[in-house]
């Protein structure tokens, strides 16, 4: 076992995420499986190997600074579970 | 033959010659759509009045002359690309009511070049998927047996022109996304070189992988569909600017004298005994187009589920934070800020988007990053390199799309890293940046449709639609229909 229902729980906690009890036992034994899977990769000597991130060796793309028509704020806002004014509402963060 | 059963570039020659209008076009498709959609489901929504109004607008422009690419076609999107005033769910509970304020670059190329839009297509969550199985809006059905999985997780688009609910549809392809659903459908699907096709307003699932493509009914249609969603788009940083070639040259142009190579990592284990023998009898259709199987090497085939399966989840934790319940979407009542995260991720994600959020998450937290993501970006750049060597010795290469025909519907879903391996065929193409297309090349004894792959270098789309036009006119596949 390379991960326990702790270390589970803890990693719920980084996603953001709620998991009930079955989940956590659950998604306990298939991360298990999968990353037990993927130490396959373990056989591979790596060093000296330059780590891929784009499949299209495109460096900085740039473009001329030009200011257009943003969609504003009404728009933005539409589809807000909850806003008032200019403003996103969510539940209080400071005591 | 009905209008809804035919292909692009048979409507736009009647289109032409006056002998049909986008209008009857439309309401042939949208009646298909009313006879067959509830065996099916490869909607999300059907756009009747929209298509409707469209079609209506799209006659007053053929009636002055002005006939487009795409004039009159009923084009279905898969429902991952964002549409201005038309709600976009990613097939997903946390975005069931978000309605985009822009359209997706494709869509605005889509809609400049004609294409009716008549629906956007069921899809897993967030693309997360081999079988459109993890939906919230159900499942799609395989048109040619309603007891299985059309594949994923563009299963709602490859369905629909299967089912000939469309004539063409666009889908993305993380990992096989388009390439397997199109196999197991008996339809073409084409993945783009990664930076080939915009992917302004695609919503995210692994940023370094995903890529939009058609589906379609015949090689031409996909050429004809490439050319108007390739290019480069300066919205879209990682898109590339590469001179887009006329596709539709290609079609039809021989092969004589090309080196087809068959990498021999690909026939070793687990392939059914009918899509082994089907690509068997496809290499032997490919000598007699004139061209030379040639077996090459990619050594480190065996490698790529497990590096896909670091590498998407990760950056598919990274791009699923922003789904918090604060600026759309589906937002669950909490006591603080952090208990409304965790509630409404809770319930506005299913279990396989949280299975590969929590696979992601760890894999890049404090500590595990090199052991993981930085181990399968390494062995990525040697799965590339594998195919720069390939290419050396051959034009394209030939696989299967996939190592068994359409599975049962509930048959892998409690088992993730069963239903992984039906891509592993397709992922390494995503892993290294090039195109492939997917093509019918055969059925099984019981009726079920085998695909045969393409693959080629980086901006070879060209020679992947020569290729696979050759082989599809030597090969003359059967034209079968599924009896629906």
């Amino acid at each position: 076992m390379k991960l326990t229902a702790q270390e589970v729980e803890y990693v719920a906690h980084l996603a953001r995420l709620e998991i009930t009890p079955q989940e956590k036992e659950k998604f306990t034994a298939q991360l298990n499986d999968i990353l037990l899977y993927i130490d396959k990769l373990n056989e591979l000597d790596t060093k000296g190997v330059e780590p891929m991130s784009h499949a299209i060796g495109v460096t900085n793309a740039f473009r001329e600074d030009n200011v257009v028509e943003s969609i504003g704020t009404e728009k933005t806002l539409a589809n807000a579970p909850d806003a008032r004014g200019e403003f996103f509402r969510v539940p209080k963060v400071i005591e | 033959m009905e209008l809804y059963q035919s292909t692009i570039h048979e409507l736009q020659d009647k289109i032409k010659e006056g002998k049909t209008t986008a209008t009857e076009i439309t309401c042939s498709v949208l009646q298909r759509i009313d006879a067959v959609e509830e065996k099916v489901h490869s909607y999300i929504r059907v756009l009747k009045e929209e298509a409707l109004a469209a079609a209506t607008d799209a006659d007053k422009e053929i009636k002055k002359g002005n006939i487009k690419p795409l004039s009159g076609i009923p084009v279905a999107l898969k429902d991952i690309v964002c549409t201005k005033g038309l709600p976009t769910t990613c097939g997903s509970h946390i975005l069931h009511n978000f309605v985009p304020p822009y359209d997706a670059t494709v869509v605005e190329k889509l809609r400049a070049a004609g294409a009716i839009f008549i629906g956007k297509a069921n899809m897993d969550e967030f693309a997360m998927g081999s079988s459109t199985e993890t939906s919230y809006f159900g499942p799609t059905r395989n048109p040619w047996d309603l007891e299985r999985i059309p594949g994923g997780s563009s299963g709602g688009s490859a369905a629909a022109v299967a089912a000939d609910e469309c004539i063409a549809s666009i889908g993305s392809d993380t990992g096989g996304s388009i390439r397997q659903p199109a196999a197991l459908c008996g339809i073409v699907g084409m993945k783009p070189t990664y930076g080939r096709v915009s992917r302004f307003g695609l919503i995210a699932f692994a940023s370094s992988l995903d890529q939009i493509g058609p589906f379609t009914k015949d090689v031409e249609d996909c050429a004809i569909m490439m050319n108007v969603l390739a290019g480069y788009d300066p919205k879209e940083s990682t898109s590339v600017n590469v001179e887009v070639p006329d596709y539709r040259q290609f079609v039809g142009k021989d092969i004589q004298g090309w080196k087809v190579g068959i990498p021999k990592e690909y026939f070793v284990e687990g392939i059914d005994p009918e899509v082994k023998a089907a690509i068997e009898a496809a290499i032997k259709t490919m000598e007699k187009c004139g061209a030379q199987s040639v077996e090459i090497s990619l050594p480190h085939t065996q490698y790529c589920l497990a590096v896909y399966y670091i590498i998407a989840p990760a950056e598919a934790s990274s791009n699923l934070a922003r789904y918090d319940g604060v600026k759309y979407g589906f937002r669950a009542a909490g006591g603080d800020l952090l208990d409304m995260y965790r509630k409404t991720r809770m319930r506005g994600f299913g279990a396989e988007v949280k299975r590969r959020i929590m696979i992601g998450t760890y894999a890049l937290s404090a500590g595990y990053y090199d052991a993981y993501y930085k181990k399968a970006s390494q062995v990525r750049a040697l799965i590339k390199r594998d195919f720069e060597d390939a290419f050396k010795k051959c034009d394209v290469i030939l696989t299967p799309t996939t190592p068994t025909p359409a599975f049962k519907i509930g048959e892998k879903t409690d088992n993730p890293l069963q239903m992984y391996l039906s891509d592993i065929f397709t992922i390494s193409t995503n892993l290294a940046g090039i195109p492939g297309i997917s093509l019918p090349c055969g059925f099984t004894k019981s009726g079920l449709p085998i695909g045969v792959q393409f693959l080629a270098g980086h901006f070879q789309e060209g020679k992947l639609i020569q290729v696979a036009s050759a082989y599809e006119r030597k090969a003359q596949v059967e034209k079968r229909r599924p009896g629906l």
